[in-house]
């Protein structure tokens, strides 16, 4: 009692403008003292309503608007989408069709992550560190821009199969910008895990045991930090199932490993578009097909941040009856409020980060 | 040690070329496949009115009554699906962007004083030929 009555407990607003924030989440901490002792987050301030749309829009445009979720995981959630459409009208995709979209979603991981470095970066005052990751992922948005038209928002997938095809000398591109790329970002990626200043800010800070992440129904990068081994790209989606790799795990369940998993999987990326171009097929990207769907799926891929889901119900006519689309953040908030509560008010802005957060794609 | 790698490769910076272009003083070099903006060559287009109703972000409005063809670039999400759905090819997507400017402007094409006059005979025929129809339908339900 005694202890208590020299405590002050005081509730500060975060979010969802902060300026280490990239996203608009908003959090109600109650501190005692400096300490976090609950947070209750807040989200809805950039809803869009885009699932109600594709009762209005035809089946095979609703593709445009999907990737429009997120302009980070665009390619992700078309490709979500239009896996959803074909396994309604069993359509059998061409086997190079596959194996580039398998190439292009390397390609957005990669940028994806190099992106969540750079912001981890200036999330702790390393502003050299962060300008420097970002010309890095410049070099992976030439090389997408160069084969698919767009930097983040691609628009190559279709009911089918692809939209475009790529020439060799693009591959070749790829796979020379690839190297080129893994060679300089050691000396990035190696100050990201070896220097001091770095490793005081995120040793430690927001453990999540195991038991409590799968508990809380967490997943992606912020599951593996915490040595669970759960990757839905093992279950060999498009062509991951003919491409060699293994899961990236972490132990130790903090802001470390969370850094760790996602520099792993950075290369682990670079590895699987080059296997995805020396194993690249030849023939069709596309399959022609008639008549619209019918029948209800549910589709699960493995999102740059994690486990998505899609869930499409058809009616047999152009328009759909229902899409839903969980992303990875929605099901890594529960993780994140565990992982707040305890922590120091000058850690929650950098734990924030560390579940790599895209509330507008949660909120769609 | 890890630091002081990443200081060499830091102060590097200082003697090397900037990551960035100089524009507009050195012009944007636009890939092949850039989708940059949308344009309509109107001496072909037949006002169906497909893009329309394929623009997921309803950029393009088509008005036959008016013979136009309109687009709001600042709208426009560069999805290039109205060029894929387009049947006589009219649309097509250049590699530069949208120009800026200070009001969110539309871009209105219309169809030329000859289009128009060739539209307008084409119509009073179809409506003579629907009238003679008619007459003919009626002649023969007199007749029987």
């Amino acid at each position: 009692m005694a202890d208590n009555s020299i405590k002050k407990i005081s509730i500060v607003p975060f979010g969802p403008q902060h300026p280490v924030l990239p996203e608009p989440i908003h959090l109600d901490l109650v501190l005692q003292d400096e300490k976090v002792i609950d947070a209750l987050p807040s989200i809805g301030f950039v809803h869009r309503g885009l699932e109600k749309l594709v009762e209005k829009r035809d089946f095979q445009e609703f593709v445009l608007i999907a990737e429009r979720t997120c302009g980070i995981c665009s390619f992700g959630h078309g490709l979500g989408y239009v896996e959803a459409i074909e396994s309604i009208m069993d359509l059998q995709v061409p086997e190079r069709a596959k194996f580039l979209r398998t190439m292009w979603a390397e390609l957005a991981r990669m940028h994806n992550h190099l992106m969540w470095l750079g912001l981890l970066g200036d999330a702790f005052g390393f502003e050299s560190l962060f300008m420097e990751t970002w010309r890095l992922r410049e070099r992976v948005l030439d090389q997408l821009e160069l084969t698919t038209g767009g930097r983040v928002i691609f628009s190559v997938n279709k009911v089918g199969g692809l939209r475009r095809d790529v020439t060799p000398g693009m591959l070749e591109s790829i796979r020379k910008a690839v190297e080129s790329l893994e060679k300089d970002c050691r000396i990035v990626t190696d100050t990201f895990l070896g220097d001091h200043d770095v490793l005081s800010r995120m040793k430690g800070v927001g453990k999540l045991s195991p038991e409590r992440a799968v508990e809380l129904g967490c997943c992606g990068p912020f599951l593996r930090a915490s040595g669970v081994r759960r990757d839905l790209r093992t279950t060999g989606y498009e062509a991951y199932g003919k491409l060699k790799f293994e899961p990236v795990i972490s132990l130790d369940g903090d802001c470390y490993a969370r850094c760790e998993v996602r520099i792993k999987e950075l290369y682990q990326s670079m590895d699987l578009v080059k296997q995805c171009i020396e194993k690249m097929p030849d023939g069709e990207v596309f399959v022609p097909f008639k008549g619209n769907p019918d029948g209800e799926c549910m589709v699960r891929i493995e999102q740059p941040r994690g486990e998505a889901l899609y869930y499409v119900k058809a009616n047999g006519t152009k328009f759909l009856t229902r899409y839903r689309n969980r992303t990875p953040t929605y099901s890594n908030i529960p993780g994140l409020i565990e992982t707040i509560i305890g922590a120091e008010l000058a850690d929650v802005a950098m734990m924030i980060l560390t579940i790599d957060p895209c509330i507008s794609c949660t909120e769609r | 040690m890890a630091f002081t790698n990443y200081i060499g490769y830091a102060l590097k910076n200082l003697f090397t070329k900037p990551s960035t272009e100089k524009y507009p003083a050195q012009p944007r070099q636009y890939g092949e496949r850039y989708r940059g903006h949308i344009e309509n060559d109107i001496s072909k287009c037949i006002l169906c009115g497909m893009c329309m109703r394929s623009c997921p972000s309803s950029a393009i409005t088509v008005s036959k009554p008016d013979y136009t063809w309109k687009i709001r670039p600042f709208s426009c999400v560069q999805c290039r699906r109205c060029v894929e759905v387009c049947p006589v090819h009219c649309l097509s997507m250049h590699n530069s962007y949208t120009e800026p400017g200070p009001e969110k402007t539309e871009i209105i094409n219309r169809y030329s004083d000859e289009q128009i006059a060739k539209e307008v005979e084409k119509q009073k025929a179809m409506a003579a030929k629907i009238a003679a129809a008619k007459a003919a339908a009626a002649a023969k339900a007199a007749e029987q």
